[in-house]
């Protein structure tokens, strides 16, 4: 019974991906039109002849809704079209360069933000209120205060400058340039983490449950493991959901100082070079990402919390 | 549950001082890094460096901005594309290590006595890198190509001055009739609409470089990825990962291949200055792309070699609105707020980082050309604000009835530092109040060029090619950089003039005078002129400052390092 109301759970939700995307297409693709300017505006002022031979060329000379049914027509075969700005390369070929990059420098992030703040989290909850859950919170809150743009160039100069035991910046797939910006990302992420493991194992320690388990003599170690721990990161996962979309897709900030030729600066670089193209692609990319990951959170639900059901009452 | 407040304090102010020394490290801490110095450079009788002085491994990486849109020569439109173009590829005529114009392609060329007329006669030894001849029928067919409609071009501007060009851009020409010839298959002739002195300049450049037709028949759009690009410059495309790197390796069929020391270039893209400059200090950039303008005086203090500056062909300046009030026939409320600019302190004080001061439009050093340098340029800057406040107050402005005014100016640091240091000088000169306000770069570009809601806004110029004309056009009327509404038949009748005028001295002068017209109808204020700046291993010789900032690899090579260092570890 549960297995099948988890399938017909999933189609549905699949099913929704569509409108969801194509409301996400229609908002992003004239969005982006509506900020002034093209992509063929600069400094320098094309001469009225090239600038008509250009917007020909992109069919940005056909009317608005013409070019939004084009667009619709190629995204369905799943053709993103050229981009603007990097004119060698398809939108399709720049996020297939870019998001193994980014997805893996961001998964690892994940792993060890997961990993690392599930146990801080944890060590803090059951030591609550002592020095170690003090120290423990408080090197937790730097990590959530203290931002990207200043913790990776310390790291920099510290590690690759002055230690020289790891490059500065530049991406070859070798782990010792994954090690800072992983650093980097993981950072804030499992400062958030420990906080909410710790509020949530708290919580968990205090309820009925887990004093019936104590109760019946189990120790303490296997109290947490098997009863308090599946339950106590549940709002973890549904903090992971969109924290990893965001995360593998790339981030702007880290990606610019490291120098890693993720999909995060497309969305900024594509949105301020007007590349109409390239945002569009990204975001929709985006807005898959993370509508998968959501969903396979809510499946981890349901896997974890036996109090949800995705099967009707019987 | 949580610290206690005061321990979140404690935290904080440790952070923030922490962060606070750790941000602006460079502008205290002396650099810990140990750097190996060069031998002294011994030169052959002929001119070349003693092969014993050479590094062993003649490899170079040169950090080098954004990622290059694209390798198609005709296409690519970037700083950054094209100096790696000019390591792939040879036009008719080439750039030397100071910028001047050498044979390339061609071997001479004749010019006809009207100007218009360029004949070029071509090395008869020349192969693409994949064997095959390269003749005059490459070049016919490369610069059809870049005119063509379909290519759709936004560089092909710069082909302008050729014969028909504009008429065959908006297709209501063929190709075949534009000012192109093959007269055989080592000669070339090029037809011009009028005198253009610096047309050879232009054939230098990346969009009147050659591709190779069968290169591109074959693979479309996609022949200038790396392992297919098919060129004929010093260097050809090894490897090309996007947003990594760009490999180039010597190209054994260029035709000075023997007399290349540099095998290797990699040019690493660096999108983030102050990373780049990490990547310097690390040994793993040979040659930076620029160095942050925050940094300058602290390179400038300890990085003493490696640091170069030298000047550009661009203006950093304000223009007028001339069609809106209060600067509709207002010349001297304009002067007056030009003369209240202190250019010393804005170059000295807010941007620091060498840009020169500057009166004239057109920045010093262009192809010989002395720019216009109005009288107040050599008052004191107690004189100029004297004169500023007479001809405040001749405008009708007062104390009591101050002039109100907007800077216009798109997202940047140092363009928000410099306009609130002018409306700060107008505000304690004068009495102006100005308003700043910021836009997003396209957003204020439309504006700029509605001329509807601009008052004064911030402009920066940076010269296709090595001519004055490249500065002064933008003020013709109708011109579609005329962003200021300026109409002046006086200056528009000299550059016609100029246009045609085949003398050299003649033409500056002509040139010289427009300016002088220009900036006495102070259109613009003025602020300074670009420099380049940038960082280069002191063991990486042969290329030299030049106002156009070309600096083909093929003139480098690399000095090894002394043996026994006697400053190991020190900084300076």
């Amino acid at each position: 019974m549960r297995q099948e109301g988890l399938l017909r759970h999933a189609a549905v939700r699949l099913l929704g991906l569509i409108p969801t995307l194509l409301v996400l297409i229609t908002i992003a693709f004239f969005l982006i039109r509506m900020a002034p300017g093209g992509p063929f505006d600069g400094e320098k002022v094309l001469p009225p002849e090239i600038r008509a031979n250009l917007d020909a060329n992109y069919h940005l000379d056909e009317p608005l809704l013409q070019q939004y049914f084009r667009y619709l027509g190629q995204i369905i075969t799943g053709d993103f079209g050229p981009s603007f700005q990097y004119k060698d390369w398809t939108v399709n070929e720049l996020i297939a360069q870019g998001f193994p990059v980014s997805a893996t420098v961001g998964g690892l992030a994940m792993l060890l933000a997961f990993v690392l703040g599930t146990l801080i989290g944890t060590v803090a909850a059951l030591r609550q209120n002592t020095a170690v859950d003090y120290s423990v919170m408080g090197v937790a809150m730097l990590g959530i205060s203290i931002p990207n743009f200043v913790v990776a160039p310390l790291l920099i100069l510290g590690l690759a400058v002055y230690a020289g035991w790891l490059p500065a910046g530049g991406w070859d797939w070798s782990w010792q340039r994954m090690i800072l910006p992983v650093i980097t990302l993981a950072l804030p992420a499992i400062a958030y983490i420990a906080r909410l493991t710790r509020g949530s194992m708290i919580e968990v320690l205090h309820s009925n449950y887990i004093r019936t388990a104590r109760a019946k003599g189990l120790p303490e170690s296997l109290v947490i493991r098997r009863h308090a721990f599946k339950p106590a990161i549940l709002p973890v996962i549904s903090y992971m959901g969109p924290a990893t979309a965001a995360l593998i897709t790339g981030s702007v900030v880290v990606e610019r100082i490291y120098s890693i030729p993720g999909l995060g600066s497309y969305f900024v670089q594509g949105a301020l070079n007007r590349d109409y193209t390239l945002v569009m692609g990204v975001v929709v990319f985006y807005g898959v990402v993370i509508v998968v990951l959501n969903f396979i959170v809510d499946l981890l639900y349901a896997w974890l919390n036996p109090r949800i059901r995705y099967s009707e009452a019987p | 549950m949580t610290p206690s407040i005061p321990k979140l304090l404690l935290i904080c102010g440790a952070l923030s001082s922490l962060t606070a020394c750790g941000d602006r490290e460079s502008d205290f801490g002396r650099p810990l890094e140990r750097r190996s110095q060069p031998v002294e450079l011994v030169l052959l009788e002929d001119g070349r460096p003693d092969p014993e002085v050479l590094a062993v491994d003649q490899f170079i990486r040169r950090g080098n901005g954004e990622e290059p849109e694209t390798l198609d020569p005709h296409l690519a439109e970037g700083v950054s594309a094209a100096h790696i173009l000019r390591d792939l590829f040879e036009g008719l005529t080439t750039e030397s290590s100071e910028g001047e114009i050498n044979p390339g392609a061609a071997l001479r060329w004749n010019i006809s006595r009207d100007a218009r007329t360029y004949t070029f006669y071509l090395r008869r030894d020349l192969t693409w890198s994949n064997g095959e001849p390269l003749n005059a029928e490459d070049f016919v067919f490369s610069l059809r190509r870049v005119l063509s409609p379909e290519t759709a071009s936004s560089t092909s501007r710069t082909l302008l001055p050729i014969l028909n060009a504009r008429e065959v851009l908006a297709g209501e020409l063929p190709v075949e009739d534009l000012g192109i010839a093959l007269l055989d298959e080592f000669t070339l002739q090029i037809t011009l609409t009028g005198p253009t002195p610096y047309f050879l300049g232009l054939l230098a450049s990346p969009v009147a470089f050659p591709v190779n037709r069968g290169n591109l028949e074959e693979l479309g759009d996609q022949f200038s990825r790396s392992g297919q690009l098919v060129s004929n410059g010093a260097y050809i495309l090894q490897e090309w990962v996007p947003r990594v790197r760009i490999d180039l390796r010597k190209n054994p069929e260029y035709r000075e291949a023997g007399q290349i020391l540099i095998d290797r270039v990699s040019y690493i893209p660096t999108e983030d200055r102050a990373t780049e400059i990490k990547q310097f200090r690390a040994g793993e950039l040979d040659w930076t792309y620029e160095v942050p303008n925050n940094q300058f005086k602290w390179l400038q203090r300890y990085y003493p070699e490696e640091l170069v500056v030298s000047p550009w062909m661009g203006s950093y300046f304000f223009g007028f609105n001339l069609t809106q009030e209060p600067f509709i026939d207002n010349p001297s409320l304009r002067m007056a707020l030009s003369l209240a600019v202190d250019r010393e302190i804005i170059t000295d004080k807010v941007t620091q980082f060498g840009e020169q001061p500057s009166f004239s439009l057109v920045p010093p050093g262009i192809d010989g050309y002395v720019p216009f340098a109005p009288e107040y340029a050599d008052w004191t800057q107690e004189e100029r604000e004297h004169e500023s406040r007479r001809l405040y107050e001749q405008a009708g402005y007062s104390d009591e009835w101050p002039l109100r005014v907007e800077i216009r100016y798109n997202t940047g640091d140092n363009h928000k530092k410099i306009a609130l240091a002018v409306a700060s000088m107008w505000k304690q000169i004068l009495g102006v109040n100005a308003t700043l306000v910021n836009e997003e770069f396209r957003v204020f570009l439309q504006n700029r060029k509605q001329k509807l809601i601009t008052q004064v806004f911030r402009v920066g110029w940076i010269s296709d090619y090595n001519d004055p004309y490249s500065f002064l056009e933008l003020f013709l009327t109708g011109n579609g950089q005329n962003d200021y509404g300026y109409s002046n038949s006086t200056f528009d009748a000299l550059l016609e003039e100029v246009g045609l005028e085949r003398v050299r001295a003649r033409r500056e002068r002509l040139m010289f005078e427009a300016e002088r017209v220009l900036m006495s109808d102070h259109v613009i204020i003025p602020i300074y002129t670009y420099v380049t700046k940038r960082l280069v291993n002191p063991h990486l010789r042969g290329w030299q400052s030049n106002v156009m900032d070309t600096h083909p690899t093929r003139y480098m090579f690399k000095l090894k390092a002394r043996e026994n260092p006697s400053g190991e570890g020190a900084s300076q």
